[in-house]
């Protein structure tokens, strides 16, 4: 008998994620944040080019053909919805699934924190995580603008550099790909060369993305434009990913439309739009900042373990 | 042409970079949650050994190098070419001094090597993990001992020299691990 039927994680760890979501969950409920719970199935997915959704058929008993429903790949629309709707400052804790995701950071079902706040910029927000950080022993969180850092490391301004000398650096970095897109070389760069040296001693919050990486993140006036989104590193891990949230549909629609047309260019998967969630931004989101959180992630940065199987019970592989 | 994605990679998997042969060593998947998903990838030329790190972005595909490893008997040399003999189909494959360079001092004949193939021909000869071989020239043993822990060279009846223990007499046959070079024990028979 082979011994994969055992957990990958340790008894400690498993009880330390429970503790993990106890801190959470109080944290909240002395905030007024409410814990909100969202379809993990539905009718419609993100259409990011670089996110890949699982997908299922659901036969219903009321009607004759199948209806394709995809899994989660986080509950940001949903949760958006209940915004819209009225509800005020929510949290989850839940289950998101991404395909075609597998490593040592990676798998392909995680589990996410994810909240909202009313009337907060990604600032406020990034202050109120902080908070929750210092329940497990993370204090003083360094702070560092995406220019900033990209500057001090690579020497370059990834605002207003030209896109040849960020593909001349991809290159001598050991990028064998031919990429063009902007956005693209920045991944790359960021992630090779900036993100492994980021939060080693303490936890840190980069701001003001790139407004090709701007994603369901408000863009700020003054040049140059920047995405008024925040991630957090700790040990070289993002940990988590935030915005100061867009609330204009048309202009949602516009994004929505550019990814399809990409995820066409790259012969991804064709996706239908959203409509009930651009229906409730039509009604109206609050001005509001959201974040969210990979527990898992964060586990491994609260004990050091560099493979997330080591924070699963079962990953992918012994599923 | 054959090609591999990059969600084929794995260690051991061999691919053309740059018109040379690669074997893969490492492959680490890399994804910004918002973003692009790389694969970082070292890997070892397979014509002289270094090691160099690429990353592609996934989903891309990479020539596959027509590699294969194959056990073969050594025959014999003319200087330049060694040839070896495939067991089962008895064809004969000449292989040139830079892919014989590090297994030829330990070969005298008939021994059972795994030769890597590419495109057909010897890229590189592996020997046998153990050979014995016999010492052609050493200094006199030191009878009787066997607890200090000197050792001395012994040139051996392939050329090669290695080091032995001083009780070690001219003429005896010894076994060593070609992997390290080392003197392992002396061989009867």
């Amino acid at each position: 008998m082979s011994e994969s039927w055992r957990p990958t994680a340790d008894k400690q760890l498993i009880e330390l994620r429970a503790e993990t979501y106890t801190k959470i969950r109080q944290f909240m409920a002395v905030r007024n944040i409410l814990e909100v719970e969202t379809p993990v199935l539905s009718h419609a997915t993100v259409t990011d080019v670089q996110l890949d959704s699982f997908h299922s058929e659901y036969s219903s008993p009321q009607t004759a053909s199948a209806r394709t429903l995809y899994l989660q790949t986080s509950p940001e629309y949903a949760m958006k919805r209940l915004l819209a709707s009225g509800t005020g400052a929510i949290y989850q804790i839940s289950r998101v699934f991404r395909n075609e995701e597998q490593g040592k950071l990676h798998n392909p079902e995680f589990t996410m924190l994810e909240w909202y706040q009313p009337d907060y910029d990604h600032h406020q927000l990034m202050q109120e995580f902080e908070s929750l950080l210092n329940l497990f022993a993370m204090t003083h969180c360094d702070k560092t603008s995406y220019a900033e850092i990209f500057i001090q490391h690579i020497g370059l301004d990834p605002h207003t550099c030209d896109t040849n000398e960020l593909t001349m650096m991809a290159q001598q970095y050991g990028l064998s790909s031919s990429i063009k897109e902007r956005s693209t070389l920045l991944d790359f760069i960021f992630s090779y060369k900036i993100a492994p040296i980021l939060g080693n001693s303490r936890p840190v919050f980069v701001y003001d993305y790139p407004a090709c990486q701007c994603a369901l993140a408000k863009l700020s006036d003054g040049a140059p434009e920047v995405a008024a989104r925040f991630e957090l590193f700790i040990n070289g891990m993002e940990i988590a990913n935030g915005f100061h949230e867009l609330t204009d549909a048309e202009e949602q629609l516009a994004r929505f439309e550019q990814d399809l047309a990409l995820r066409k260019k790259e012969k991804r998967p064709d996706l239908a739009i959203d409509h009930l969630f651009l229906d409730a931004l039509k009604q109206g989101l609050p001005d509001c900042a959201g974040v969210a959180v990979g527990i898992d992630r964060l586990l491994m940065a609260m004990t050091g373990a560099k493979d997330i199987r080591d924070v699963l019970t079962f990953p992918i592989e012994n599923a | 042409m054959a090609t591999y994605s990059t969600n084929e990679f794995r260690s051991g998997l061999k691919i053309m970079i740059d018109n040379d042969p690669f074997a893969i060593l490492v492959n680490e998947f890399v994804k910004p949650g918002k973003g692009q998903a790389f694969n970082r990838v070292k890997m070892r030329n397979l014509k002289n050994g270094r090691v160099l790190e690429r990353t592609y972005k996934s989903g891309e595909s990479v020539e596959a190098a027509d590699v294969m490893d194959t056990d073969m008997q050594y025959l014999y040399n003319d200087g330049d070419t060694w040839y070896f003999m495939d067991q089962t189909s008895f064809e004969q494959y000449p292989a040139d001094k830079p892919a014989v360079e590090d297994a030829a001092q330990w070969l005298k004949g008939e021994e059972i090597c795994e030769v890597t193939l590419w495109n057909g021909s010897p890229l590189s000869v592996a020997a046998p993990n153990f050979v014995i071989l016999q010492i052609t020239d050493t200094d006199p043993g030191l009878r009787g001992d066997t607890a200090s822990g000197g050792s001395k060279p012994a040139t051996l009846e392939t050329g090669a020299i290695v080091k032995v223990p001083l009780f070690i007499e001219n003429e005896e046959l010894i076994k060593i691990d070609t992997r390290t070079g080392e003197y392992v024990s002396r061989a009867k028979d």
